[in-house]
């Protein structure tokens, strides 16, 4: 089987004892940020890029995708405890998680999360090593011509699968794919809107980009309110949920966790969409007597399967076809880059041990955030009690000496308060940075491959119809436009994201 | 004329002048062919497909209803830009320790109150964090001390 041997072989290389710790701390970290409201994985994994610059490939990967799963169990904790979502996508793991503390069942909310989490990831962590083999053997066959439509794909659905206005999801995309071409090109070696400066002709640093956006901004934009948390700590007395809670929920965690693993694939998808269907779906196909929103567990078991399917199989168009389906994958595919690894479906085939290792690495950081956290939780809740006023500057320093460290340049942290000048104003106007991140890392990649495409048909644009994939991509790019833009599922989507 | 989405109207005129901008720029560069695309020809297309849109957000603006555009605070907004770029500038001469006193002090008065003894604790214990961890331990080629 090869199935078993790759796996086997992902395992040595995960269960190495530098692997393990790495792993520990990109979890024990995730979770850290998971808790704390205000920073999300996104500006983490983007803080702690440099300290990552010094390890072997592998093991700075396992640390970063640690982060993004450990931040989904941490988000839970608080959501549940505090009603404080510590991440977007544990919000609706508030609404009767926090019912059932209330009603001091805390302890079983809190069970439930971590098993249902737990079996959610061992099933995606299968569903990644089933499904990436294949899907990267297709795409070694595509040229040019199919990676240009891919990525057409990829963004489109980034934005229909994203909340808020679409026109101007569109329209960050655009604004990211040119930001991205900012620097020298490579087939002239012009320098592009580099204005003179040096700094600029080698380009934006995306670390640079995502700091100011995900970091600083926030930053500022939490710091309009004064900080009134309110926190109503639960008692826990048992964390094991009842064999008759058990029972409630198999069905509810396999409903989370199919649904998330399904939304996690999608381009645009991940743990936040995969949290918000499998509450919706949960309310209409769970069985009566239902009790959602006063403290129902299976709100709690299918929302947090889902979230941790989506978070993990989010990672398949990555590892598959180098393309980033969210922010915190784009900062992955930088890294990357940055350990001078082209993402794409050659990764499997020629690095297996990193590929394999990664995934393997996956289900055992699952099995740490099991173990380790239940009895951490008490630890978790004192840390909620630290002001903001007390964090953010710690924040701010770790985001100005990161993106020194990238380069050694100040230059950096001047652009990186630019962007966070523009991340504010987004804000402001409600334009979404998470397209425009998506946009950012494939600019230059779209750019080479439209010109490679369209030197092998002699400047025929028609090609990109003709190619039978190439159409067949456009044309379900265009039909989710379509699908979206249509009244009645308009609708339906805003009410999808208002659910909470 | 009347603006009935100035959240939206404000966006689209900031998308019409970043495509406007970059196909104007994009000017600069040779264009090429088709079969053969020079430096200006992307960045041309995408910054005028940007443009329209603009456009399109900010005539549905004029139509459609909407929301205003949220308040800005200055306050944070400028101390922590504020905070960023002295760190920039500081860093080289003076050092991680010294410049360090000045993006926690400068940022601090960004938020709601400013606790002296706080803030120093707080500034003394990542100031010891950071050369520890990022210069000691990670070795970062960052300078300590004033002059090194």
């Amino acid at each position: 089987m090869d199935l078993l041997n790759n796996l086997a072989l992902g395992f040595t290389v995960a269960l190495s004892f530098q692997n393990l710790l790495w792993c520990f701390l990109g979890v024990l970290l995730g979770t850290l940020v998971g808790v704390l409201p205000g920073i999300g994985p996104v500006a983490t994994i983007a803080m702690l890029l440099p300290v990552t610059f010094t390890l072997p490939p592998v093991s700075a990967l396992i640390m970063l995708a640690g982060i993004y799963y450990g931040a989904q169990y941490g988000g839970s904790t608080t959501a549940i405890l505090v009603n404080l979502p510590g991440e977007s996508s544990s919000v609706v793991t508030a609404l009767d998680g926090y019912q059932m503390a209330r009603q001091g069942r805390a302890g079983p909310a809190l069970g439930i999360a971590a098993l249902g989490s737990f079996f959610a990831g061992t099933v995606s962590t299968l569903v990644i090593a089933l499904f990436a083999p294949p899907l990267a053997e297709v795409a070694l066959k595509f040229g040019p011509t199919e990676y240009f439509s891919l990525m057409v794909l990829g963004l489109i659905a980034a934005v229909v699968l994203a909340h808020g206005s679409l026109i101007k999801a569109i329209a960050m995309v655009i604004l990211g794919l040119l930001l991205g071409l900012v620097g020298t090109d490579v087939n002239s070696g012009v320098a592009r809107y580099s204005f003179g400066i040096s700094e600029l002709s080698d380009g934006i640093g995306f670390v640079t980009v995502a700091m100011g956006v995900f970091g600083i901004s926030e930053i500022m934009a939490n710091l309009q309110q004064q900080d009134t948390r309110d926190i109503f700590v639960a008692k826990i007395d048992r964390l094991l949920p009842s064999m008759d809670d058990l029972k409630k929920c198999i069905p509810s965690v396999i409903r989370g966790t199919v649904l998330g693993s399904a939304l996690g694939i999608l381009p645009g998808g991940g743990a936040l969409l995969a949290s918000f269907a499998a509450y919706t779906l949960e309310k209409k196909s769970a069985k009566p007597p239902r009790n959602f929103g006063k403290g129902d567990i299976r709100g709690v078991a299918a929302p947090e399967s889902a979230n941790n399917a989506g978070a993990q199989t989010s990672f398949i168009p990555l590892l598959t076809l180098g393309i980033p389906s969210n922010p915190v994958m784009a900062l992955m595919i930088g890294a990357m880059m940055i350990q001078g690894i082209a993402p794409g479906p050659q990764v499997m085939t020629e690095r297996p041990q990193l590929f394999w290792g990664m995934i393997a690495s996956m289900w055992v950081g699952n099995l740490m955030l099991v173990i380790l956290n239940l009895p951490l939780i008490g630890m978790w809740i004192k840390l909620l009690t630290v002001p903001y006023r007390l964090l953010y500057p710690a924040i701010l320093v770790f985001c100005a000496i990161g993106v020194y460290s990238v380069n050694n340049a100040s230059f950096d942290i001047y652009m990186m308060a630019i962007f966070a000048v523009l991340g504010y104003v987004w804000v402001k106007l409600e334009c979404e940075p998470a397209p425009l991140i998506l946009g950012f890392i494939l600019g230059p990649m779209m750019e080479e491959n439209l010109r490679r495409a369209m030197l092998l048909s002699r400047g025929d644009p028609s090609v990109f119809f003709t190619k039978p994939i190439s159409a067949v991509l456009l044309g379900i790019s265009l039909v989710l436009l379509l699908i979206v833009l249509s009244p009645s599922i308009k609708k339906k989507r805003e009410e999808a994201f208002q659910e909470a | 004329m009347k603006i009935k989405a100035p959240k939206d109207f404000w966006a689209g005129l900031m998308f019409i002048a970043f495509g406007v901008g970059f196909a104007w720029v994009a000017q600069n560069y040779q264009m090429g062919t088709s079969v053969r695309m020079g430096p200006a020809y992307f960045p041309t297309v995408l910054g005028g497909i940007l443009a329209v849109i603009g456009l399109a957000i900010a005539i549905q603006s004029l139509i459609t209803a909407g929301g205003p555009v949220g308040r800005f605070y200055f306050r944070p907004l400028i101390l922590i830009v504020l905070a960023t770029v002295l760190f920039g500038v500081l860093l080289k001469p003076l050092g991680l320790v010294l410049s360090l006193a000045v993006l926690v002090g400068v940022g601090a008065f960004g938020g709601f109150e400013f606790r002296w003894k706080e803030v120093t604790v707080l500034y003394v214990v990542l100031a010891i964090f950071s050369v520890y961890v990022f210069v000691k331990g990670l070795g970062l080629p960052i300078p300590v001390w004033p002059g090194e």
